[in-house]
C-alpha cells in the first residue's frame, strides 16, 4: 500500500504515513479555512491501512497549532485510528512545546475522549 | 465600506493597508467619519479611544475575502514576531486571531449580498488588532440578520456564564457532538476564542435596520 507525503505549506501540516515503517506523523500547523478536504484522505487512508497494518503504529503528531475547523478532522484522525487499534498496537505521541500549555490541554481533550494511550511529549521546539 | 475603504481602493485594490501603522493617524480619522456616519457602532469608536492611535496594529475595513484573510494573517504574524517578546503570548495571539478572521469569511462568504446601509453590504466587515502594555484587543464586527441574533446572543451568554473547567467540558462535548458544518468547525469557534483568550468576549448588537443589524465583538488577549 502507498504512503501519504504531503509537504506542509503556511496553513497546512506535513503529513508522513508509511505502511511500511508504520509511522504516521502529522506535524507543522493546520489552519486551512477548509479542514475537511485536507483531513478526508488521511482517514480513508487509515481505514485501508487497518487490513494490513504493522503489529505497531506508532502515531507522532507534532501541531504548532490548529484552528477549530481542523479541530473536529482530527478527532477523525483518532477515531479512526482507535477503530483499527485491534489490528494493530497503536501509541499516540502528542508533542509540545515547553510551556504551551493550550497545546498540553488540547491533546488531554482528545486523550478524554479517544480510548488509545496517549503519550504527552514535551519539547523545546516543534 | 464607507468613506474608509473608498480611500484603501484608491491606493490599493486589495483594500488591505499593509504599511498600516505609518498611516494610522489617517485611518483612525477616517474610521472615526466612518462609525460616526455609516456604523453608528460605539463600540468601534470606543475601541479606538481605548487603544491609542499609536497602538493600533491593524486595521481593516471591507469585503473579506480568502485571499485577505491569508495577505493579513502573514502580515499579522510577521508583526507579532517583531513587537511581542513572548513567544508563547504571540502564539495565543495568533491563534485567536486565525480563528476570529476565518469566523469573519466563513459568516460572509456564502451570503447572498445586500445593500445594508449607505452602500454598505451585509458582506463587509470591520476588523481591528490593538496592542497596550497590558494585553491586545481584538474588535471584529459583520452585519448580521436581525432574526439569528436571539441564537447568537444565547451561546456567547452561555459560554460567558462559563468559568475554565465548564468551558473546556463544554469545548470536549461539542468537538465529540458528530455536528459538522460545512468548514468543519462546527460551532467550536467562539468557545476556543473564549478558552484560548482566557477573558469573557465582550460583545454588541446594533440595530442598522429592520432586517440587519451589525455584530461587534471584542477579544482582550
Amino acid at each position: 500500500m502507498d504512503s501519504i507525503i504531503i509537504e506542509g505549506t503556511p496553513k497546512t501540516p506535513t503529513v508522513q504515513f508509511s505502511a511500511e515503517t508504520g509511522v504516521l506523523e502529522i506535524a507543522g500547523r493546520s489552519i486551512p479555512e477548509n479542514a475537511v478536504e485536507f483531513y478526508k484522505p488521511l482517514v480513508d487512508w487509515i481505514g485501508e491501512y487497518g487490513s494490513a497494518a504493522k503489529d505497531n503504529t506508532e502515531v507522532n503528531i507534532r501541531l504548532e497549532y490548529f484552528n477549530t475547523s481542523s479541530s473536529k478532522c482530527i478527532l477523525d484522525v483518532f477515531k479512526k485510528l482507535e477503530s483499527i487499534n485491534g489490528q494493530t498496537n497503536i501509541t499516540i505521541n502528542w508533542y509540545f512545546e515547553e510551556d504551551d500549555e493550550d497545546m498540553l490541554e488540547a491533546g488531554e481533550d482528545y486523550e478524554a475522549i479517544i480510548n488509545i494511550p496517549f503519550k504527552m511529549v514535551e519539547i523545546e521546539e516543534i | 465600506m464607507g468613506i474608509a475603504s473608498g480611500i484603501f481602493e484608491q491606493t490599493n485594490d486589495q483594500r488591505f493597508d499593509p504599511t498600516g501603522v505609518e498611516r494610522f493617524t489617517y485611518h483612525l480619522y477616517l474610521l472615526r467619519a466612518q462609525a460616526s456616519t455609516h456604523l453608528k457602532v460605539d463600540q468601534i469608536n470606543h475601541f479606538i479611544d481605548n487603544i491609542g492611535e499609536a497602538n493600533l496594529l491593524m486595521n481593516f475595513a471591507g469585503t473579506i475575502s480568502e485571499q485577505k484573510v491569508n495577505a493579513i494573517l502573514t502580515d499579522l504574524e510577521q508583526r507579532l514576531e517583531e513587537t511581542e517578546p513572548e513567544f508563547k503570548k504571540q502564539r495565543k495571539v495568533y491563534n485567536i486571531l486565525v480563528e476570529t478572521l476565518q469566523n469573519l469569511y466563513h459568516h460572509t462568504e456564502k451570503l447572498e449580498q445586500y445593500t445594508v446601509k449607505d452602500g454598505d453590504t451585509n458582506r463587509d466587515v470591520v476588523f481591528m488588532l490593538g496592542k497596550t502594555e497590558a494585553e491586545y484587543s481584538i474588535l471584529a464586527a459583520n452585519y448580521i440578520k436581525n432574526s439569528n441574533i436571539p441564537s447568537l446572543r444565547s451561546r456567547l451568554d452561555k459560554i460567558n456564564a462559563m468559568d475554565k473547567d465548564e468551558l473546556r467540558g463544554f469545548y470536549k462535548e461539542v468537538l465529540n457532538n458528530g455536528q459538522y458544518s460545512e468548514h468543519g468547525g462546527g460551532g467550536l469557534g467562539m468557545i476556543d476564542i473564549a478558552r484560548k483568550s482566557g477573558n469573557k468576549l465582550d460583545y454588541e448588537f446594533d440595530e442598522v435596520n429592520e432586517d440587519f443589524s451589525l455584530f461587534a465583538l471584542r477579544i482582550k488577549v
